[in-house]
């Protein structure tokens, strides 16, 4: 049985890459490793380009994380996609943006590239002139009395822009197509070259209802290229900041998925919940949404007297009312037969794809990043990671709401060990640029699921090259299996459950 | 003179269904704000929203035919007769020979068949979506509603709303088996015709789970302002139609001097208080229901419809 370490020893590796190692593979290699993507030994947690090479970044058996990287000469590599379809969209994204083709591709349709950039392969060498305009074939789904729908990307309800193309016998769902990119803002274009600030303040946009754990994910790659370690208590109101920004997310999410079932009760007490968090969040770091309050290096606010007394208020509150609403959602039977066996997840769908978060907790695939591969002040702090089996809409509400419970658990915790002292260490590069560009890269545990953060920094201190790897790009493609052979009315319903993110994965 | 009165009586009783409508379904919306802890729209917002619609521009798609610009008169015109014709707060007006439940029923029944085909004329997926929807719900409560018509007709002798009114409040009715049915029946239905919850949400915006709302999006300025104020009148007349025949006490009676008006007005205004109170509360404590629920739902009532106008053939006291 292969071991990801023995294939990163035969390779070429880089120095100045941490925690995870990285190597420059040869091509046999890479085919191995695919191989082991194929027969669903290994998991693959992020593919990206750069103008001449590509990048793979795995989670082999033993739950080790490693990169490997291929030459791509002539702009060619052999493709992922072909035998492991979860890297379909981000090999598309890659030829999109750098221009490399995948060799063996089965989709070679453009992804983020609507055609409208005015530029093609933008983050290439040489970018090449605008991509002529062309229609984009959705697949084929042939048989007596089908019909088409397209729904989006403008949609009724102020919701983010994304195209859903439904091909439906009667209200049956036959094959949901979705097209995405539409919020393609080139952040990872606007990173290259940018000063660590200004792209610590673009990572914290990416997604804005997880600019914490973005941050956050962003900030310790940082630290992780610099050996720069953040001081204790910074560490732990970072942990702080992104257990609020979990609640307040998956209180909503509650709210929001009975309210798609039109069970306005829930939404409005799980929206007064989550306006609690919004404003004790507001109270203790400043802002209601914590943006920008992680920085490389530690992190922009101090929490004082007044802030931890909203946050152990705000605890308190939440755990007086959510048993109520949990008992609610529980025993309303008409909400039960919306959710319960609506939308399934296949377990070992939920595998292959490596799915984080909910998404793939509700289908058994116990992953959490701050467990593993861990990081601090987690290591530290007692907690579960609930998983179920049943892959529905029912198990992944079920989800939010023991991890509400857990990350009230954790909370308390914090606040109650929170150690004194600085927020803020030095983030210097000068001192080493004689060793040449370093590299680091981050997990971190977004509500969504595990959010991957690679970059690399020039010998001056700017950022050369970032990729951010939203926990989206493994759970729409879960969607379209999940709608199919339920009807067309609970599409809504399973997206909410899914809640992914558009501007995450637009990039 | 008398005739002149009676004309006048009528009148008013066209114009307060008209009036009343908007603040119905105001009223539905606070009551459901309130009950979900929000302050909620005022209660004339209908009104305002009516006002809005009708200054506004009417966009029309490119392939809409002289159909789809119609309908909306035609959906208003019947509704507004058909709610017209439920006595509201006296028995016996002028046109009351006409308000047969029989005829209430076509009404409402063509409004929807044009309101269908509306919704298909401009070959968007989502019109046909809600067209197939409501027929589907259509082909079930309309049977369901003409067999509680023909357990009333049963029950008093008649299918003119006015006779059967003046049955009701009478002490001849008792307590009967079939009458209960019919009420739960006829409760159904109007939750189901009038697309509130569970069978539809008439609040929601997204527009895979739409029935009636998915016939209407393409709907504009003066257009959807009428289709709007039919589908409050129709909520209005579902409402007065459970109370003239359910509650029909306070009704004035035929040839009624104005006192006798009076309080069959007041005691309208608070059975439709009571009533939307009750609308507004079931529809906060369910959830909707799958779409392929409805049939069952809506089945349950045929069911219950058909019982009743069985029991009467196999007693006349049940």
């Amino acid at each position: 049985m292969p071991v990801l370490s023995d294939l990163i020893d035969a390779g070429r590796r880089i120095e100045h890459h941490a925690p995870w190692p990285r190597a420059l593979v040869s091509p046999k290699a890479w085919s191995l490793a695919v191989e082991q993507l194929a027969y669903g030994r290994w998991s693959l947690v992020g593919l990206w380009g750069e103008p001449d090479r590509v990048h793979m970044t795995l989670l082999d058996e033993a739950r080790d994380i490693g990169v490997i990287s291929l030459d791509c000469r002539g702009g060619r590599y052999p493709s992922v996609g072909q035998h492991h379809p979860p890297a379909l969209r981000l090999e598309r994204a890659a030829a999109d943006l750098f221009g490399l083709a995948p060799q063996g591709l089965p989709d070679t349709r453009r992804w983020l590239d609507h055609g409208r950039w005015g530029v093609s392969h933008p983050l290439a060498a040489r970018p090449g002139g605008p991509a002529a305009a062309s229609s984009y074939r959705f697949l084929p789904a042939e048989g007596e009395s089908l019909h088409q729908i397209p729904v989006g990307p403008v949609h009724a309800g102020i919701i983010e822009p994304g195209h859903f193309r439904f091909t439906a016998s009667g209200e049956t769902v036959v094959r949901l197509e979705e097209r995405l990119g539409y919020v393609h803002k080139g952040i990872e274009g606007l990173m290259a070259g940018a000063p660590v600030e200004q792209a610590a303040r673009l990572a914290g946009r990416t997604s804005g209802d997880s600019t914490v754990a973005y941050s956050l994910a962003f900030a310790r790659a940082v630290e992780a290229a610099l050996g720069v370690t953040p001081p204790p208590r910074a560490i732990w109101l970072r942990a702080l900041m992104a257990e609020l920004e979990r609640l307040a997310n998956h209180l909503g999410d509650i709210g929001a998925i009975c309210n798609d079932a039109a069970f306005a009760i829930m939404h409005a007490h799980c929206g007064v919940l989550r306006e609690r968090v919004l404003r004790a969040a507001d109270a203790a770091f400043g802002h209601r949404l914590m943006r920008d309050r992680i920085v490389p290096g530690g992190a922009a606010s101090d929490l004082n007297e007044t802030g931890t007394g909203s946050i152990r208020s705000l605890v308190a509150e939440i755990r007086q009312r959510f048993p109520h609403l949990v008992e609610l959602y529980d025993n309303t039977a008409s909400l039960q037969d919306r959710t319960v066996a609506t939308g399934r997840v296949k377990v070992e769908l939920a595998r292959q794809y490596a799915a984080g978060g909910y998404v793939g907790r509700a289908s058994g695939r116990d992953f959490d990043a701050r467990r593993t591969p861990g990081y601090a002040p987690y290591d530290q702090l007692a907690f579960d990671v609930p998983v179920l089996q049943e892959g529905d809409v029912n198990a992944r509400v079920w989800i939010r709401v023991r991890e509400v419970e857990q990350s009230l658990s954790l909370v308390d915790q914090i606040l109650g060990r929170l150690p004194a002292g600085p927020i803020r260490a030095e983030v210097a590069a000068a001192d080493n640029a004689a060793d040449g560009p370093r590299e680091g890269m981050a997990l971190a545990e977004g509500f969504r699921g595990d959010i991957l953060a690679w970059l690399r920094l020039g010998a001056d201190g700017t950022i050369e090259r970032c990729h951010l790897r939203d926990p989206s790009w493994f759970q729409w493609p879960l969607l379209e299996a999940a709608i199919e052979g339920n009807i067309v009315a609970d599409f809504p319903l399973c997206n909410k459950s899914f809640n992914c993110s558009y501007s995450g994965h637009d990039l | 003179m008398a005739v002149i009165f009676e004309l006048a009586v009528q009148g008013a009783q066209m114009l307060l269904v008209l009036l009343l409508a908007p603040l119905l379904i105001g009223f539905v919306r606070k009551v459901k704000a309130r009950l979900v802890r929000r302050q909620g729209p005022s209660l004339i917002q209908p009104y305002r929203d009516l006002i809005r619609l009708m200054r506004k521009e009417v966009v029309l798609a490119d392939n809409a035919s002289w159909l789809f610009r119609v309908t909306p008169y035609l959906i208003f015109a019947a509704t507004w007769v058909a709610a017209a014709l439920v006595p509201t707060f006296a028995a016996g007006l002028q046109f009351s020979w006409t308000a047969d439940l029989i005829v209430i029923v076509a009404l409402l029944g063509s409004a929807r068949f044009f309101q269908a085909l509306a919704g298909m004329d401009v070959g968007t997926s989502f019109g046909g979506i809600g067209a197939s929807r409501e027929v589907m719900i259509a082909s079930l409560a309309e049977p369901a509603m003409l067999l509680i018509v023909f357990s009333l007709a049963l029950v008093a002798g008649a299918t003119q709303l006015s006779t059967v009114a003046a049955f009701m409040s009478s002490s001849e009715v008792g307590l009967r088996v079939s009458l209960g049915m019919s009420l739960i029946a006829l409760v159904m239905v109007a939750i189901a015709e009038n697309a509130r919850i569970p069978v539809d949400n008439p609040a929601t915006h997204l527009e895979l789970t739409m029935v009636h709302e998915a016939m209407i999006l393409e709907y504009s300025g003066r257009h959807l302002a009428m289709i709007e104020l039919a589908t409050f009148l129709k909520l209005l007349l579902y409402v007065s139609l459970i109370s003239c025949v359910f509650l029909p006490w306070g009704l004035a009676s035929v040839g009624a001097g104005p006192e006798a008006l009076a309080f069959g007005a007041a005691a309208y205004l608070g059975k439709l208080a009571v009533l939307a109170v009750l609308l507004a509360v079931f529809e906060t404590a369910v959830a909707k229901m799958r779409v392929f629920r409805v049939p069952d739902f809506l089945g349950a009532a045929l069911m219950l419809a058909l019982l009743g106008t069985l029991l009467l053939f196999v007693s006349r006291s049940l």
